[in-house]
């Protein structure tokens, strides 16, 4: 077992939250530490492009 | 009237808040219809179905934010843009003051993180997971039409890597006290459970705490983990977990029957397992004999929470909450004022497990229904807006849910299958759930209570008595409060179980003719 995951269990979530902001909401309304993301599609949601910025990075 | 379609270039938002920034424009007075969409392939043709179409809307990418709106008239409609802004700015929360774009920029200011909860579109979901796992994250994915092939390339990484990924289409999970998605407030305690379903893991955590223990940890998997394909690479991963888990002294397994090489594996596990383990595989048409598993099997979740709690503390709590009277005066109720014809159940459910335990309860009473998600051997609604003979239905699948807010968050959907049950003469009992916890909808007794009250009443005009029974999954801690939920539904007239299975048999007897 990850340290990472020994961490969460006996820590709780440090969590970064990516989609939904209720999710974060939610965290840290239980006070637990989280940041959310400022998350867009990637490459404006063109899987082509997206394809290739995979390959490329 | 006049219609409108504004287009906000690179301005993202995710789904669930632009369903209730719709919801508060349409709610304006004069406003016949709104939506707000990502401008998606997909949220295009949901436009144009419901007739909104343009040129801009054709050229919005997935990055830009179409409003449309229709309105009785211009004043109506300006009015109503003036205040969007207003309502889009609730979506700037202060949570990490939205400061870091991408998961590495994260991790690389703020290496402490341990956990990545992903909720994005699930054409990007694999995507992520992967760059979270790369980054040493545990994941909670609960991105839906992730490919099975990408979940097992995900899982597989994770393994690799000493990680756990839970889900895709992973709705609930508790970690150290911590809920995560659709999850209840619950007392900590020495039980674990790893569970396929949201609604599963969240029945089985609300009955422990109220059965007087708690949870150390609840591990969500996602529907097709424990499939052949798979392989069940997540409950073996959690189940070591647990067992090293200091705090956990019993492990609870909730699925859906397993594949067949995927339950060798887990029987494996089980019979090296040190702790002791419970199963509830809803739906198994034969009950095994316990000695090949290893563990002792139960079938529904209120068996396998009630036996966790005597396993962890000695006390077997009683499933009955209802004295003998009680349900003796309901079934009388039930009984009079009904019509010859009145013989049937429809059974209108937020939570997809609670429609199939439902189903399963029901078909071992004999009672074999129709549902849009079927158990084995009963048969698929040809239709799923439409009930026949005894009917349940999962609201919550995919068929109502596109485009539309899922009924745990919004009864939206709900209030009008009540009523549409409610006008057939030949209904008798209608069973309906009420899901509490975070990121639930705030008030969902008193959202469905008016379509409930005119159900009822709509019956007795016609010299019918209909019956609602119905269960509430929360507890007392959580946003909703579970007292004042029950209590709300229990002063409408409905007969309320705290346990969804208890409901489920009580309508059983009701059919069979409490016999």
């Amino acid at each position: 077992m990850n340290d990472r995951l020994k961490d969460l269990l006996q820590k709780g979530p440090v969590a970064i939250n990516i989609g939904v902001l209720d999710f974060a909401e939610s965290l840290k309304n239980q006070d637990s530490e989280v940041i959310h993301l400022n998350w867009t599609p990637p490459a404006g949601g063109d899987p082509e492009l997206i394809a290739l910025l995979d390959q490329l990075l | 009237m006049i219609t409108r379609c504004l287009i906000r270039k690179k301005e993202y938002y995710d789904s669930v808040f632009l369903m209730r920034v719709a919801k508060q424009i349409a709610g304006q007075r004069g406003i016949l219809q709104a939506a707000t969409l990502m401008g998606t392939e997909k949220n295009k043709v949901l436009l144009a179905d419901i007739g909104f179409e343009s040129v801009e809307i054709s050229s919005a990418t997935p990055n830009d934010l179409i409003i449309a709106i229709r309105a009785e008239n211009e004043t109506i409609l300006s009015n109503t843009i003036e205040n969007i802004d207003q309502w889009l700015n609730q979506g700037v929360g202060e949570t990490g003051a939205l400061s870091y774009r991408t998961i590495e920029e994260a991790v690389t200011h703020l290496p402490r993180f341990n956990l990545a909860v992903i909720s994005v579109p699930g054409q990007y979901a694999d995507r992520e997971a992967r760059k979270a796992l790369e980054q040493g994250l545990n994941v909670f994915l609960f991105s839906d039409n992730v490919p099975v092939e990408s979940e097992l390339s995900l899982k597989e990484f994770a393994r690799e890597k000493g990680l756990i990924l839970m889900g895709p289409d992973c709705g609930t999970a508790i970690i150290n006290g911590i809920g995560i998605g659709f999850a209840n407030r619950v007392r900590r305690g020495p039980i674990g459970v790893i569970g396929s379903s949201g609604t599963g893991l969240q029945e089985f955590t609300t009955l422990v705490h109220r059965f007087g223990s708690g949870i150390s940890h609840a591990i969500g998997t996602g529907g097709r983990d424990l499939s052949d394909q798979v392989g069940g690479i997540t409950f073996l991963s959690a189940m070591d977990a647990l067992e090293s888990d200091r705090e956990t002294k019993v492990i609870a397994l909730l699925s859906k029957p397993p594949g067949s090489s995927a339950l060798e594996k887990l029987i494996q596990k089980i019979q090296l397992c040190r702790k002791p383990v419970i199963a509830c595989f809803l739906g198994l048409k034969y009950q095994p004999t316990h000695e090949p598993i290893g563990c002792k099997l139960v079938r529904t979740i209120d068996e396998a929470a009630s036996l966790s709690v005597q396993l962890a503390t000695g006390n077997l709590p009683s499933l009955s909450e209802k004295s003998q009277q009680k349900l003796e005066e309901r079934i009388r109720q039930h009984r009079s004022g009904k019509k010859s014809e009145q013989k049937y159940i429809r059974g209108i459910f937020a939570g997809g497990t609670f429609c199939y335990q439902a189903q399963q309860i029901l078909q071992d009473a004999g009672i074999f229904v129709h549902s849009n998600a079927p158990l084995q051997n009963n048969p698929k609604l040809k239709d799923p807006m439409h009930s026949t003979e005894h009917t349940l239905v999962d609201m919550g699948s995919d068929e109502f849910t596109v485009g539309r807010p899922h009924p745990m968050i919004d009864s939206g959907l709900r209030y009008e299958r009540i009523l549409t049950e409610a006008k057939d003469p030949q209904v008798s009992i209608l069973l309906l759930d009420f899901i509490l916890g975070f990121n639930a909808s705030l008030d969902p007794a008193g959202e469905l209570l008016p379509a409930i009250d005119e159900a009822i009443s709509e019956a007795k005009k016609r010299g019918e008595s209909l019956t609602v029974v119905a269960s509430v999954c929360g507890t007392e801690q959580d946003p909703q409060d579970f007292n004042l939920q029950f209590k709300k539904l229990e002063g409408a007239g409905v007969f309320v179980f705290s346990n969804s299975a208890q409901a489920a048999r009580f309508c059983g007897l009701l059919i069979t003719g409490g016999s």
